[in-house]
């Protein structure tokens, strides 16, 4: 249980935080937010020894037992070291978060909620066992993500990339709900690990290819997969805290996460293998050419983050080739998942420090604009120093982490064009060829950013006066840039710790426990293909990186309408001025047109299903003789409506209207009905009232139109609507094809519900919903009347939301 | 033309609280005879829409100082919280809780929790009446 508490922890935190910000002003709000994630860091840590074992942690909770919905924390290797992250890298970004974010001028308890959602959602979607929950955790990252996007949402933007990433992820999110849908309905259960063990039933179930292709569109958006990648960019409006955070180090990796996670149930599927890596490959090489393009320091790295996700993604899938070959652990395929889970920690700790860099040099000179940097190196050397390690590594040089994974990921691509399904002897030689060139340009990037900013005399003047960033700033890239080094010296302790656990996850039918897999990382594996292919990445790289400015003005050749962003934006376009123009077609802005829609439409359904149905019958069985009082009160009735039609003043009108609404009450009177007829008097009165006050801004009835013309359809749709009501009414009375209900309440209306009045124990009790939602309506209606009339625009003020 | 309204307005401080006081024995009559949070909501504005007649909607401010929409939320808040309550307990959401006390002075009764309910009612329905009826007044 307490297991489970432990992902609500940073929600449940988020509760006190506006009264912390609030109250305790001299204290930067970010200090207790600290204290979070850096609490379940340590809790997780406790776990690592005994998941490094193999154990798992499970807990449970139910949540709508009669949906067999519940949650389900279920802690193994691979859920551990996505945890860790969260929680390790969230401590790291609140830190740094506190020197970045101006307690006086900035909303810190709006940030601080959101990234604690954030965190608490992100804990739930890598814990979760039941499909269900995970996707509810899915969506709330996506939500948290929009907030955060948006924090300054008086930028345009800030707006417009919030809500582009909403769009495609929440968009890839329904898909993949509908993928788990599919899943459940095969397999008969919505927890993953039951499903898991299905695995070699569900293959051959004819839905398996539809749920396979939905789970990865979700997966493919939320980790920015080409074409899906184009939201990261845009997201970079976000504070920078926040794109290392949730856009470089956790939620993106969330779609890595749900990839490996159902490895092996789709693994066996060839669709599965080649959509992985050959997107995965696509991904890594796309992303790697246009970071070159940018000129944001951010944006250089957004799109190096969606190009080593793509590496990631396509070491998965490569991972997948394991399950389709005989005595897998024996074959170099097995590297695949290590590698891809390696890969994932070193680029959570290169990538991280980057972004922190990034923050530091805007925060310290006002500018991201590469071009405009440049020689940063004598005023900042802890940065200089921390951008460098991070860089290197990223460019697959030792002695850095993301030397190791990525030679490890050489091998794994090597690997795939000796795998002899699927085509993979024809088409598989294409792996390591684009490997090797996105590797290039993967060297060129990270030279690019680090060398343009800190190296590169600098061209234009600064606005400020440039100097290092305060200490407390520094900690947190300096803490992930030494892991980056000690991970390189150390990377078994680190494979053992963390990978193994998590490549059994991804690979259960290999490997029972975490010691069977025998994989030694060395930095020295002799001469091999992958040095040679280092070797050339580095010597072709270089070459690239000194010419950059005479080539980089290809990227211009590319024409801006062919551009994914373009199609984004017509789409988006599109839809608004789509749905614009058909709205338009019907909602004329008359209060006519609109009851006249209503009418036509309600007496076309029920005169139509009364007629289909055979359902008219007309008999006066059983009905009481119509005595005087009756007539007469029929007589003031009609009177009243026609007065009220023909009436030429508007007071004449009102009052006629008055008095049909007093003569219903009384028939309710003399039908032994009280509890209607004293509604139906209260009501008249009040409206009466309401009339009465509503009459000052009316235009007097003789202005409006002299003589109001006849009108066929109007009298065709009031003809309808009136016969409609009357053959209601006598085909109900004059069959009862069930037997009334008010003997049930009759009944029970003492036992049941301790009352004596039916007619209110049936709003307050046996039908309390509906009354729940008529006084929900009541008071939105109430809302919208005053919004209406109190909080018009006028055309002077400013409609303009940018500040 | 200065009209002559001092018969409307004795009328309506008294008959005001007749109403009223009306309105609150249908609203707890409710459960065994006729009446309800809703009718008597009703006619507790109606009550209030009779000073504002006699008066004016400013005076009448003055007279009762409440927010309307503020009182809609908190009959909203009300009814939900009663709905919800049961939950707490394990119970389904609406479950109707309800026994015979002997109180003093009152003698036998009855308490529900539909009464709760039925008190967000009322006030929803107090709230929104005159919400619309005071924003329409005002607007000049």
């Amino acid at each position: 249980m307490a297991q489970l508490l432990y992902i609500f922890i940073p929600m449940l935190a988020a509760v006190l935080l506006p009264f912390l910000y609030k109250y305790i002003k001299s204290i930067h709000t970010g200090w207790f937010v600290l204290a979070v994630p850096a609490t379940l860091v340590a809790i997780y840590i406790t776990y690592i020894g005994a998941v490094a074992r193999g154990e798992v942690f499970t807990a449970t909770m139910n949540w709508i037992p009669s949906l067999a919905i519940n949650f389900t924390s279920y802690l193994d290797g691979l859920s551990l070291l996505f945890s860790l992250l969260i929680t390790g890298i969230g401590s790291l970004v609140v830190l740094y978060s506190i020197f970045y974010l101006d307690k006086e001028k900035e909303q810190l308890h709006n940030f601080y909620i959101y990234l604690l959602l954030f965190m608490s959602a992100m804990l739930g979607v890598v814990q979760s066992d039941h499909l269900i929950s995970l996707y509810f955790f899915w969506e709330l990252t996506s939500i948290s993500s929009f907030l955060l996007i948006g924090y300054w949402f008086t930028r345009d933007g800030s707006r417009f990339g919030a809500l582009k990433s909403m769009m495609i992820t929440v968009g890839g999110g329904l898909f993949m709900l509908g993928g788990f849908i599919l899943l459940s309905i095969m397999g008969d259960t919505y927890s993953i690990r039951e499903l898991i063990a299905q695995a070699p039933e569900l293959v051959n179930h004819e839905y398996f290819t539809w749920a396979l292709v939905l789970v990865l569109l979700g997966a493919f958006t939320k980790s920015a997969q080409f074409p899906f990648y184009i939201w990261l960019p845009d997201a970079m409006e976000a504070p920078t805290p926040v794109s290392a955070y949730l856009h470089s180090a956790t939620m993106v990796k969330a779609g890595i996460y749900l990839v490996a996670r159902l490895t092996p149930i789709f693994a066996m599927s060839e669709i599965w293998v080649w959509l992985v890596s050959g997107i995965g490959l696509l991904t890594l090489f796309w992303g790697s050419f246009f970071a070159v393009k940018q000129t944001d320091l951010k944006g250089i790295l957004a799109f190096s983050t969606v190009s080593q996700l793509g590496l990631i993604m396509s070491l998965l899938g490569a991972s997948a080739v394991a399950f389709h070959v005989t005595n897998a652990e024996d074959t170099i395929f097995k590297f695949a998942a290590y590698a891809a889970i390696f890969h994932l920690i070193n680029h959570a700790t290169f990538k991280g420090s980057l972004f922190m860099i990034a923050g530091i040099v805007d925060h310290e000179t006002g500018t991201r604009d590469i071009r405009k940097l440049g020689g940063l190196m004598s005023v900042m050397p802890l940065s200089f120093t921390v951008a460098a390690i991070g860089s290197f590594s990223m460019a697959g040089l030792p002695p850095f982490n993301g030397f190791l994974s990525k030679e490890m990921f050489l091998t794994a691509m090597l690997a795939l064009k000796d795998f002899e399904l699927f085509n993979f002897d024809t088409w598989g030689i294409l792996f390591p060829v684009v490997a090797w060139i996105a590797s290039v340009f993967t060297f060129v990037y990270s030279f690019y950013f680090v060398f343009y900013t800190f190296v590169k005399k600098r061209e234009a003047q600064l606005p400020t006066n440039v100097h290092e960033a305060p200490i407390g700033m520094l900690i947190s890239p300096i803490i992930l840039a030494t892991f980056v080094v000690t991970i390189f010296f150390i990377p078994n302790v680190i494979g053992d710790l963390f990978v193994k656990p998590a490549v059994i996850a991804i690979q259960p039918f290999l490997y029972s426990s975490p010691g069977e897999v025998k994989i030694a990382v060395t930095a020295w594996h002799g001469f091999n293909t992958e040095l040679f292919m280092t070797i050339g990445v580095v010597m072709f790289g270089l070459l690239l990186f000194m010419t950059v400015k005479r080539w980089q003005k290809l990227y211009a050749l590319q024409p801006e309408f062919l551009s994914l962003n373009r199609a984004y934006d017509g789409m988006m376009l599109g839809l608004d001025v789509g749905a614009n123009r058909f709205s338009k077609l019907y909602m004329t802005n008359s209060m006519r047109s609109y009851l006249i829609y209503m009418f036509s439409a309600i007496s076309v359904i029920v005169i139509g299903t009364l007629l289909f149905k055979g359902a008219f019958t007309m008999s006066f069985e059983g009905t009481a003789p119509i005595r005087a009082y009756e007539l007469i009160l029929l007589v003031v009735l009609v009177t009243g409506v026609i007065t009220t039609l023909i009436a030429k003043s508007r007071l004449t009108a009102i009052i006629g209207l008055g008095s049909v609404g007093y003569t219903v009450a009384l028939f309710f009177v003399i039908f032994n009905a009280p509890d209607l007829a004293l509604t139906q008097l209260v009501i008249e009165t009040i409206s009466v009232a309401l009339f009465l006050l509503a009459f000052y801004h009316l235009p007097p009835l003789t202005k409006v139109n002299e003589r109001m013309r006849f009108q066929v359809n109007r009298a065709v749709v009031s003809i309808a609507v009136g016969a409609m009501v009357t053959i209601l009414a006598l085909s109900a009375q004059s069959q009862k094809v069930f037997p009334s209900i008010s003997k049930y309440y009759e009944e029970t209306v003492a036992t049941l519900a301790g009352g004596g009045n039916i007619v209110n124990v049936i709003l307050v009790d046996y039908r309390g919903f509906d009354t729940l939602f008529e006084i929900a309506v009541l008071g939105i209606a109430g809302m919208g009347i005053f919004a209406m009339i109190k909080l018009r625009l006028t055309k002077k003020e400013n409609i303009n939301e940018n500040k | 033309m200065k009209t002559n309204d001092v018969i409307i307005q004795f009328t309506a401080k008294i008959v005001f609280f007749i109403i009223f006081f009306f309105a609150i024995h249908i609203f707890l009559a409710g459960h065994y005879t006729p009446g309800g949070g809703f009718v008597g909501g009703l006619l507790a504005s109606s009550a209030i829409v009779l000073l504002v007649l006699a008066f004016d909607i400013n005076t009448v401010r003055t007279i009762i100082p409440v927010t309307y929409t503020t009182l809609t939320a908190c009959g909203l808040i009300i009814a939900l919280a009663t709905a919800s309550f049961p939950m707490l307990l394990g119970d389904p959401f609406f479950t109707h809780y309800f026994d015979y006390f002997t109180l003093p002075l009152i003698g036998k009764t009855s308490l529900h929790t539909a009464m709760l309910f039925d008190t967000g009612v009322f006030l929803v329905v107090v709230g929104v009446t005159m919400t619309i009826i005071q924003t329409i007044g005002e607007d000049e």
